[in-house]
């Protein structure tokens, strides 16, 4: 029973985390690739939609190279940062990071593409700074795609699978979250237990699912 | 106060052309910018903002300098004492007419200024309203308050009348004559309305394809009197509010949109028409 609370507790622990760590890293991306002219923004449009139709296992099988020690980075991480990151929470969160990452940018990259361009240079001609004018006109006139953006987030986390497995594992407290518990329980024939866990998840999606639809039904200035 | 050669090109709809223009504009001078559509006048106005860069040339703003291509000195538009009104006015939604009002005010600044703004421009009743609630020409007020709230040296208008009818027009110019005044303003104004022109400018510039055509005072413009008010006589009423009208000084006919005031308008009643207030549209047969 302790295992099972422990279980979602690591969950709900590792969606908030990537959620909130998106929400910054999402926001600074998603503004740098609605405005930019660089010509490498196609490029990376691509990398950061990449994860949609990668499999997850495959994005968790070169993670999982990346941070063993066998390989240069890995080498660096574990000597010289001090960081190991296979089997670890610190590594499942950075999987869920880029796993998750499109489902913060893109909506947040259109949100900020749909505003009008002249609400950003009316705060420049007003001598604002593009931090100001971030914080005060783009993000408060783009709320429904913000809030989008953290929903989805949080709910592809929470579903994670496939790089969790791959670079986490099954280790209690430690990189087994919820869906892992199901499947883990199902192969030891435990249906109850994964029925337990199911529900919490079936009940969460659901939830999650309504609050997005009222957040975005709600009546929003520039909401598309 | 301004002083520029500035060049950039342009993608009108009648083809590529260049921007070339060289100009100086005396402090306190009310300008408009005149032309048709694609001549550049907007795109003038941007690069005087520093919301275009410029290809080539330089722009001096009394001692400073915004933009010098050989010196490779650009300031940006935030860095440059403008006030700038835009087409679509750029309220801010998320704010109140008396918030869009004091975020254009530097952080240290007194907030005075900000009923005093509103009272200039007559917008008190409506400071704590959003912008979705107002109407074109209270958005408008709104946009010029915020515009003038820094107090800049030069305000720059793109187009602000266009979308507002016949009364609120006029209301506008009155706020945007005392404007200039009060504030010690140098105003740039973009305009394709020779009307608007002759009420409010001192001198005009008529671009054409990126070139100065004329510069002068508004009388170089034709002066609207072929549009001035006039007499007419309703022929036909026809529904959406429309009417077709018989002009007193030649005889023709013109559709107009008569005003939704709850008068019980009929035919053979008299009219005064002022410019705004119709439209031309080809000559019909004679059964009207």
């Amino acid at each position: 029973m302790q295992d099972y609370w422990q279980t979602l507790a690591l969950t709900l622990r590792l969606a908030t985390l990537t959620t909130l760590l998106l929400l910054g890293i999402g926001t600074a991306l998603a503004y740098w690739l609605a405005y930019t002219r660089s010509r490498i923004k196609p490029l990376a449009e691509v990398l950061v939609g990449l994860p949609l139709v990668l499999p997850p296992t495959v994005l968790g099988f070169y993670l999982l190279l990346a941070f063993s020690p066998d390989t240069g980075l890995g080498r660096f991480l574990q000597h010289t940062l001090g960081l190991r990151l296979n089997f670890t929470f610190t590594g499942i969160l950075i999987g869920s990071l880029l796993y998750s990452l499109p489902f913060m940018v893109q909506p947040l990259q259109a949100g900020f593409e749909r505003l009008p361009p002249s609400l950003a240079e009316a705060a420049a001609t007003l001598g604002k700074s593009r931090l100001t004018t971030l914080w005060r006109v783009l993000l408060p006139n783009c709320k429904p795609a913000l809030l989008s953006g953290i929903v989805l987030t949080f709910a592809h986390t929470i579903g994670e699978f496939g790089v969790v497995l791959m670079i986490g594992g099954n280790i209690a407290g430690q990189t087994r979250v919820a869906s892992i518990a199901i499947y883990d329980a199902v192969e030891s024939q435990h249906y109850a237990q994964a029925n337990a866990y199911s529900l919490v998840l079936v009940g969460l999606a659901l939830l999650l699912l309504l609050l997005l639809s009222w957040l975005t039904k709600r009546r929003s200035n520039y909401s598309a | 106060m301004l002083d520029f050669h500035l060049i950039k090109a342009l993608h009108s709809a009648a083809g590529p052309a260049t921007l070339d223009v060289h100009l100086a504009i005396r402090p306190g001078e009310f300008v408009a910018l005149y032309g048709p559509s694609g001549a550049g006048k907007t795109t003038l106005l941007r690069l005087l903002a520093g919301l275009t860069r410029p290809e080539a040339g330089y722009l001096r703003a009394g001692e400073q300098v915004w933009y010098d291509d050989k010196r490779r000195v650009w300031l940006p538009p935030a860095h440059r004492s403008i006030g700038f009104v835009f087409q679509d006015y750029a309220l801010f939604p998320n704010m109140t007419v008396q918030q869009n009002l004091a975020f254009a005010l530097p952080r240290q600044q007194n907030q005075a200024i900000v009923p005093e703004l509103l009272t200039l421009t007559g917008l008190e009743a409506l400071a704590h309203r959003y912008p979705s609630q107002l109407s074109g020409g209270q958005q408008q007020r709104v946009a010029l308050a915020r515009a003038l709230a820094r107090r800049p040296r030069l305000l720059l208008l793109d187009e602000p009348l266009a979308a507002v009818d016949y009364p609120t027009r006029q209301h506008l110019q009155q706020a945007l004559r005392h404007a200039h005044h009060e504030f010690n303003l140098t105003t740039i104004l973009v305009s394709h309305d020779p009307a608007e022109v002759h009420a409010l400018a001192d001198r005009v510039i008529e671009l054409d394809l990126g070139r100065v055509r004329q510069d002068g005072p508004p009388t170089l413009l034709p002066t609207p009197t072929s549009i001035s008010i006039t007499q007419a006589t309703i022929v036909k009423i026809l529904p959406g509010n429309q009417a077709r009208v018989r002009l007193a000084s030649d005889g023709s006919t013109l559709l107009i949109t008569l005003p939704n005031d709850g008068y019980p308008y009929q035919p053979g009643q008299l009219l005064t028409l002022r410019p705004s207030a119709w439209e031309v549209c080809p000559p019909v047969d004679n059964k009207l």
